[in-house]
Parts: structure tokens; sequence; C-alpha cells
């Protein structure tokens, strides 16, 4: 390899890093400066305000808000992989009368845009008695992910080898043995992959929290981190510790599960 | 659907009535009742998926459709209007703008997105193979990872009047181009695009480098052979190989791009004027702010058609299955 080449190519790398770091470094320095104040875009302060990180850890909720995101991944993601990786064996391996149609139906909702339907959405939310709670969040997204993910365990299903399931019909399995005892440990990986997936996904989820819910201390990650903007837009370095503290969850579990975490997105975009 | 039982294994019923004394059929026989079991329990396990999917995905889609063709404030009666919406949103001045907006975020989610990928996935591969390239497809994949609102609210501090980018900007000479970037007519919608290729790069990179895993090297040592350099290398051997890779970044930059919501809300609202309104916000705006339901059902119903349009072209030029 040509000097010249990978001295060009270093360089240009080292530039994207900084460009992707800078909001980053931005929103630290800022932070630290006293609240109320408008420092420059990045500039460290003479008298750094590592308060400000209390303040808005306090100000923000957020023990509360951990919990209620926690409780809102919890309540979407084991649910969501079982029945798709259940609808997924059905319509991959068992083939299913009907099973092409049925997949197809999923497929349609694939490149359905949330803001497509959000507003129908609402009204059956509110018919349901549910608006202003977690469920509103929760089950509508439910149902969102079905499309991706009966897609993708179906995608892992249509590969494994028909032999396997035959052997164990002459064995006498049940259909339910044959998926849950064999079939559903063969396919943790593809699991394992869903499931970062869909809570990464859930953390995030932005639009449905506005809408859905109005109370910031029931909702996502993300949506809580919409209504701390509206609440503190003037105060600069308030809202900068905010979204620090806000984005450091995600950012750690990408950190820990990085390889994993890249791994399942790739897997996704490229099956999905 | 369970009366659709394929001929051959009708045949092999009929053959099995009349020969009962052969084992192997009475076997086969039985395997038949099996499977038509599992077919009943099939049904069983998709029933939960697709019962959630109906209820909160097909059924709001179809309520959609059905508020697209009435006038309702989404309190009191509403009025037929048949396609007037529809009219509205194809002819208006202001949607033909916003939809105008989203095409042009296309533009820099997609080509800048998958062009720049292409290179610095091109450069980690084969050029800077060592700790910098590394380190640089873990950086570039941070913006990925965090709430979009974050970043929302990152990139208006930064592109704000004191923000980095106009500090920047004096320190090399440059001052007199200063301004609030998502505040001016002009930069605004240019500026939300560049934050969405912020958000996108990392993935279209990663993606692309599993696309160059694929690659046979001896492709690229013949090519060296014959003296191409790097540039020759890339336009040569690795953006024809990619074909596939670069159709899956397409479509996911496209999506983006057209579906925006959460970045336009927090770092702009929509404007200045509608400088960057799109249609996912205005449909927001429209539905529970305007409560103009039907105005905002006819532009989502005009969003959810105009992703498929530009979408399964591409799923097409790849020739594999459907997305």
């Amino acid at each position: 390899m040509q000097r010249r080449e990978v001295v060009t190519g270093s360089v240009v790398l080292v530039v994207l890093m900084l460009v992707t770091l800078l909001p980053f470094i931005s929103l630290f320095t800022t932070a630290l400066h006293p609240s109320g104040s408008v420092p420059l875009g990045i500039d460290w302060p003479a008298n750094p305000q590592w308060g400000n990180f209390a303040r808005a850890f306090q100000v923000a909720d957020m023990p509360v808000l951990l919990f209620s995101s926690t409780l809102i991944v919890v309540g979407v993601v084991p649910v969501s992989v079982t029945i798709s990786t259940m609808a997924g064996f059905a319509i991959g391996h068992l083939r299913i009368p009907g099973a092409r149609v049925l997949f197809l139906l999923f497929l349609l909702g694939l490149t359905l845009p949330l803001e497509g339907i959000i507003t129908p959405l609402y009204y059956l939310v509110r018919s349901f008695g549910l608006i202003n709670s977690r469920l509103a969040i929760i089950l509508p997204l439910i149902g969102l992910y079905m499309p991706f993910s009966v897609y993708w365990m179906r995608a892992h299903f249509v590969n494994m080898p028909s032999e396997l399931s035959e052997a164990a019909r002459v064995d006498g399995a049940s259909t339910w043995d044959l998926f849950w005892r064999i079939h559903v440990p063969l396919a943790r990986p593809a699991i394992a992959s869903l499931t970062i997936l869909l809570s990464v996904w859930t953390w995030n989820q932005f639009l449905l929290a506005l809408v859905l819910v109005q109370d910031p201390t029931q909702r996502t990650m993300a949506g809580a981190l919409g209504a701390f903007q509206g609440h503190y837009a003037t105060d600069i370095p308030l809202l900068s510790a905010g979204a620090l503290l806000i984005l450091l969850p995600s950012l750690l579990v990408f950190l820990v599960f990085q390889r994993q975490f890249v791994a399942a997105l790739l897997q996704g975009s490229v099956k999905g | 659907m369970s009366q659709s039982d394929p001929a051959p294994a009708r045949a092999a019923l009929r053959a099995g009535a009349r020969a009962q004394d052969r084992p192997a059929t009475a076997l086969r026989r039985s395997r038949l009742r099996a499977l038509r079991r599992a077919n009943w329990a099939g049904w069983l396990l998709v029933a939960p998926a697709l019962l959630v999917y109906i209820v909160f995905v097909l059924q709001p889609l179809v309520i959609t459709v059905q508020y697209s063709l009435y006038r309702w404030d989404g309190i009191g009666a509403s009025q037929w209007v048949g396609l007037k919406n529809y009219v509205t949103v194809l002819t208006d001045q202001n949607f033909i703008q916003i939809l105008t907006n989203a095409f042009q975020l296309i533009l820099f989610f997609c080509v800048i997105s998958v062009g720049l990928g292409l290179v610095v996935a091109s450069l980690i591969r084969r050029v800077v193979t060592g700790r910098i390239g590394t380190a640089a497809r873990t950086v570039l994949f941070l913006p990925q990872v965090i709430p979009l609102v974050a970043a929302g609210i990152a990139w208006s501090w930064v592109l704000a009047l004191s923000g980095v980018v106009n500090q920047i900007l004096g320190a090399i000479g440059l001052g007199g181009i200063t301004r609030a970037w998502l505040g001016d007519f002009g930069t605004a919608l240019p500026a939300v695009g560049l934050i969405g290729v912020w958000v996108l790069l990392g993935l279209c990179t990663v993606l692309l480098l599993t696309g160059m895993g694929k690659i046979d090297p001896a492709l690229y040592e013949s090519a060296r052979i014959d003296g191409a350099g790097a540039v020759q290398e890339f336009w040569a051997i690795t953006v024809p190989s990619l074909r596939n890779e670069i159709a899956v970044c397409i479509t996911v930059t496209a999506i983006a791009a057209l579906a925006s919501f959460d970045i336009v809300y927090i770092s702009t609202g929509g404007g200045p004027g509608l400088a960057t309104m799109v249609p996912g916000l205005e449909i927001y705006q429209l539905a529970f702010v305007g409560q103009q339901v039907g105005l905002a059902s006819a532009l989502a119903v005009v969003l959810v058609i105009l992703v498929l349009v530009v979408v399964l072209p591409i799923q097409r030029m790849t020739g594999g299955e459907p997305l």
C-alpha cells in the first residue's frame, strides 16, 4: 500500500471522527458552564459546574425515567420476541396452509412509516381507555414490531432442515415440543439479535410517547427528553447536562455490547 | 384454508384406503394426520402475532384511509368530502413544499450517506487497516445508538448562533458567513440533511463493510498487479460488487428521509416558515394541534404510498427477495 494513500486516508477518517464527536464534546463543555448562561460552542469553563449534572439528574427525575423506560422495554420486548418467534416458526418452518399469504401480509407493514397510522392509533388507544398509561406505548409498539420481527424470525426458520423436525415427529413430539424443545434453542442467536434491536428501538421511541402519553414520567427515555427540552430550552447548560444524562444509558449499552449490537443491526438491515 | 389439501396428498389417502394392509401406507397416513395437526397448531402459533398486528397496524391503516375521506376536527361530527383532502394535499402550495422538502432530504440522507459511506468503508477495509480504521468504525456508529431526540438537541446547539460551527468559522476567518444555521431560510433544510448524514453514515459504513468482507481478495490482488491504485480499485471492484448492500443502504436511508420526524421536531419544529417542514411533522401538527384529522390522514396515505413508490424499485434493482 502506498504511504501517501495511507496518510490521506487516515486524515479523512480522523476528521470524520472529530465531526462525529463534535456534538458530544460541545454538549459536555456546555454542560459545565453556570446554569442559565450562554457560553460558546466549545469552551472549557474557568470554574466547571459539575453540579449541573446532579441538578439535571434531579430536575429530569432520572430514576423515575429510567424505571419507566425499563418497564416499557420489559413490557414490549419479551412479548414481541416470543410471539414473533412462534409466528416465524409456523410460517417459515411448519409451512402452515396460507403461509405465503400470511407472510406477504406481514411484509406489507415493513416499510410503513409510523406517521402513516399515528392519528387513528391515538383514537384507538383512547377508546381502549389506555391514553396516558405505559400500555398506550407498549401495545401499539408490539404490533408495530411484528412485520420486522416475523420477517426476521422467518428468515431464520426457513433455513432449518426439515429432517430435524421429521425425526422428532417420528419420536412422537407434538408441534409445541418441536417448537419449544428443538427449534427455540437452535434459534438463540437470531432471538438474541432481535432482542437487542427491539430494546434499543423501544428505548429511543419518541413519536408514540409524544402523542399517546402526556406525563413524561410514564414515557420512554427519548419521549422524556423531548419534554425536558420543552421545559428548559432557554437554560442551555442544564439542557446539555440533561441530554447527556439521558443518552448515557444507550451509549453504555452500546459500548458494552458493541460486537453483538453491530452484528444485530447489520443483519437487521440486510435482512429487513 | 385447511380444505385445500394438495392433490398428491389426497391421492395418497385414496391409495392408502385401497391398500390397508401395507404397513408403509399406514405409516404415511398417520404422518399425514400428524402434518394436518401441525398445520392447525401452526395457526395457533401465528395467531397472537397476527392479532396485535391487525389491531394496532392494519386496522389503523384502514381507518387512516377512511378518515382521509372526511372533514373532521377530532371532536365533533365528521363530514364526508370525498377526495377533496387529497386534492388539497397534492395541489396546495404549502403541501407541495412539504413533499419537496422530503425529497430534498432524500438527496442528503441517501446520496451523501451512501457515497461517503462507500469511501469510508473502502478506506477502512483497503487503506487504513490499523487502529484508526477500527476506531473510526466504532465512533462513526455512535450516532446510530443514541435517541434521535438527543441528536436533535445536540445539533441545535452546535448550529446555533453561538455554537461550535460558527465558533470554528470565526476562528478560520470566515466570521462573515456565520449565522443561525437552523433559523435561516436558505440553510435550514441542508442543515437538517447534514444532521441526517451524521446519524446514518456509521450505519451505511458498517453495512458496506460487511459486504466488502464477501468480495474475493484475489480480485484486488490482480488489480494491484495490473498497477491499479486505491481509486481505480474503488470504481472497478468495490462499487460493482456491493450492489446489494448499496441497495439496502438506499432503502434504509430513503425511508429515514421520507418518514423523518424526531430530528426535525426537536431542532427546527419545521421552521423557519415551512423551510424544514416534513410530511411526518405536518401530519402530527394537523392531527393533534390543528384539529384537521381528515387532511392529516390524506397526507398520511400519500406518505405511505410515496415510501412504497421510492422503495419498491430499489428492491427490484437487487433482484433478491422483497426487502
